[in-house]
């Protein structure tokens, strides 16, 4: 009797917990539509204290002392603010903390957030905050923002942004005696040079399969015309034609033996025999990456001159296909918002403040790497080789959102995989296994 | 007086319920003892079975729980969907494939390993010097943690690393392979790396079953003019079998599991060619977000592991065990 009158109040505390989590996830997800009734300028000038946790994945310098004096500028701006900055290491934070704060019933109230599909899967928790109101009247000035949309609606805001091309050593290309390729032909014809001459022409981290889905991918932007690779994404489903040309191109590619020996059990990011680390020591020549790479290639090298050695260029155009023979892939670091009207609000006002043309100047600044969400800010990158990527995403027809980024999370991973098993073994069936990968169940 | 009682009535010869002992002890204090008993058992036992319950039970009940929802880990359970996690994994060629490799090591952990480590631990046995120093550099390896393992082989195994140099000096430039990356090579080289790892488990394991062997039955058989090889064969490793069952069970139920170092090698590539149950599982879940279909994986495996442990107790330790375990249930 005792016991199960005991049980019953746990299932008592139980039910009440629960429906307590369901009122504050709804008050969270319903309070973006209160807030453009709001005056958003009265509420930010609201003394009431307001308490932010900022999750980043800023863990080294000098992103983590930009965002510090971020933070700084902005809680002097907003005394009635407090920011605390958590940096978390990047997979740790994307892959397990970020989905586990969403569960749960505390989430960070501003949180990294790589927009796309997994964006879209992340509103589904009721817990993301729309703040398409509380940025409307600046969020125009924002290139590549709606890459954080969901249903048309703004959920997060891109803070830098990013371009996958081709990271090369100017000093190997010069002492081999070839240039920069424009075409795939050209390239396959540097390629053999390289090899020639003792040096793994290209680098590609395979383990981590991400990589090889940039080559795909970039195959498909050449071959597919930007609405078929766009309704593809919405569709989760790869069976255009062009698709299949894309595959039968990389398969072609794939075959002139490019890429370093043992590619398949290379990783792409840690240490000296990464990917990464044979570009920076000089034993490949190039590797298709995002602009995070000169950072990568930093910590994993002892090479003073690296700055000075890189070069970049974009993927080469494929003459004659269907598809822009200019769209780049790429992606950005944005943050989402979570919590009570205030805190979105503040947020939303924290997230403006980051765009801001003097944050923006620093973000892409000296040791950073990517390019800014405010295109005037590009004058502040640093690095060569980067103001190349810079200045070429400029006059890029289009970008598109890497795919698995684009998708949500299962079906992107699903589409990573099948590409790297076509990688592994290029046949009509590794091919049609990458057609209908995002609806694998 | 409390004391005595308590003593006689806890842990007297006599068990509680025969008829014998009932009469006389139950007259002064039947409640009191009992209650002690459980009180004692309850102070006892509580913190384990707490531990217990929140850590392995609780989850494994919720892990079933979620295997039947189609569930991405973000907003509530609202997708039930029945068995269908549990027919996609089976219908899954790379799940197929992961279930085939896991037992393939399984199969390699019992059958290489297990005569390495009995032979090893039957020469570390005898007396010779620097035993000690060779034992410790036998187990050094258990030591280490597989992840660090797995990043010091995966510098070792890298193309024209400290492996290929090795395998060229001593003119076996031949054998080269691309370890991690051929996927015909790759098993076996998670293989290698995982009996590195754990032979010096087995062999310490061994060695200590055999220094409960009593000395006076070799010499016994030497004395009845046995040879060195049938004294091995005839006293020493049957008395070693008990050691040896349940090495085989620490090491199936092991290698079933496996999983750090698979995956700081491989993350159970090329192209699916050295995957686990457990990598496949990660990547399901962590990977892909889909925590439903990831607990259906992880109950397959609990369910594989359970019904291995149950057979294996039923059959092979029954005797090993007999009293602590198979007496107690049946």
């Amino acid at each position: 009797m005792r016991s199960s009158r005991a049980l019953a109040a746990v299932a008592l505390a139980v039910t009440t917990a629960t429906a307590a989590a369901a009122c504050s996830s709804g008050s969270s997800s319903s309070s973006p539509t209160a807030a453009p009734s709001a005056n958003s300028a009265s509420s930010a000038s609201t003394t009431a204290k307001v308490t932010l946790t900022w999750w980043n994945n800023a863990t080294n310098q000098p992103l983590l002392g930009i965002y510090e004096a971020a933070i700084k500028g902005f809680e002097a701006k907003n005394p009635n603010v407090t920011i605390t900055n958590v940096p978390v290491q990047n997979e740790l934070l994307q892959d397990t903390k970020i989905p586990l704060a969403l569960e749960g019933n505390n989430p960070p109230n501003i949180y990294q957030q790589w927009g796309g599909g997994v964006l879209g899967q992340q509103v589904t928790s009721g817990k993301v905050a729309n703040i398409t109101a509380d940025v409307s009247s600046w969020i125009s000035g924002v290139s590549g923002a709606n890459g954080w949309q969901a249903n048309g609606q703004q959920y997060g805001v891109p803070v830098d942004l990013h371009v996958v091309g081709f990271w090369y050593r100017k000093d190997i290309f010069s002492k081999v005696g070839i240039t920069v390729p424009t075409t795939l032909a050209q390239l396959e014809s540097d390629d053999a040079k390289l090899r020639a001459a003792g040096y793994a022409p290209i680098a590609v981290g395979s383990k981590d399969r991400w990589p090889d889905a940039f080559w795909w991918e970039y195959f498909a932007l050449r071959d597919c015309p930007q609405a078929t690779v766009q309704s593809a994404i919405k569709s989760e489903c790869f069976s255009a034609s062009c698709f299949g040309t894309a595959s039968t191109d990389l398969a072609a590619f794939l075959k002139t033996n490019p890429f370093q020996t043992g590619f398949l059990g290379t990783s792409s990011q840690q240490g000296a025999g990464s990917s990464a680390g044979m570009v920076a020591s000089g034993k490949a020549a190039m590797e298709l990456q995002g602009d995070w790479d000169p950072s990568v290639m930093e910590g994993v090298s002892t090479n003073k001159s690296l700055s000075s050695e890189l070069g970049w260029f974009p993927f080469p155009q494929t003459p004659g296909s269907a598809g822009s023979q200019t769209a780049v892939l790429g992606g950005g670091d944005g943050f989402s918002c979570t919590g009570s009207t205030a805190q979105v609000q503040a947020c939303a006002d924290f997230l403006q403040y980051l765009d801001s043309p003097s944050v923006q100047a620093q973000i892409v600044g000296p040791g950073q790497t990517g390019e800014p969400v405010i295109t005037s800010e590009s004058s502040a990158i640093t690095l060569p080789a980067t103001q190349t990527a810079a200045a070429y995403f400029k006059t890029a027809s289009y970008e598109e959102l890497y795919f698995d980024t684009a998708l949500p999370t299962k079906p992107g991973q699903n589409l990573d995989t099948a590409i790297a098993n076509y990688f592994s073994s290029p046949s009509s069936s590794t091919a049609s296994a990458i057609a209908n990968s995002p609806q694998t169940p | 007086m409390s004391r005595s009682t308590a003593i006689e009535a806890g842990l007297g010869p006599a068990p509680a319920g025969s008829p014998a002992a009932a009469g006389p002890l139950r007259a002064p204090g039947w409640r009191g003892p009992k209650l002690r008993k459980k009180t004692e058992l309850t102070i006892l036992l509580a913190p384990a079975l707490i531990l217990f319950v929140g850590f392995v039970f609780i989850p494994i009940v919720i892990a079933a729980y979620y295997s039947f929802y189609n569930w991405s880990g973000y907003g509530p359970l609202s997708d039930p969907i029945g068995f269908r996690n549990y027919s996609y994994a089976f219908h899954d060629p790379a799940f197929i494939q992961a279930i085939e490799h896991t037992l393939e090591l399984t199969v390699a952990s019992v059958v290489i390993q297990g005569p390495l480590s009995i032979g090893i631990a039957l020469l570390l046995n005898r007396k010779f010097f620097g035993r000690g120093f060779l034992r410790t550099v036998v187990f050094a390896p258990y030591v280490l943690p597989p992840a660090v393992t797995g990043v010091m082989w995966s510098l070792i195994l890298q193309p024209g690393g400290f492996a290929d140099q090795l395998l060229k000096a001593f003119g076996l430039g031949g054998l080269v392979q691309l370890w991690l990356a051929n996927v015909h090579v790759v098993l076996f080289t998670v293989f290698v790396v995982l009996t590195w790892q754990y032979l010096g488990f087995g062999i310490v394991l061994l060695l200590a079953g055999l220094q409960n062997i009593p000395i006076e039955l070799k010499q016994a058989a030497a004395i009845d003019g046995a040879s060195p090889w049938q004294v091995t064969r005839r006293i020493t490793l049957p008395l070693l079998a008990p050691t040896i069952r349940i090495w085989g069970f620490l090491t199936v139920i092991g290698s079933l599991q496996i999983f750090d170092i698979v995956w700081v090698l491989t993350e159970g590539g090329p192209a699916g060619a050295s995957s686990t149950i457990t990598s496949y599982m990660v990547l399901q879940g962590v990977d892909s977000t889909d925590f439903g279909f990831a607990s259906a994986i992880a109950v397959i495996l609990f369910v594989f592991c359970l019904v291995f442990a149950l057979i294996y107790q039923r059959f092979a330790l029954r005797r090993d065990m007999q009293g602590a375990i198979t007496r107690a249930v049946g």
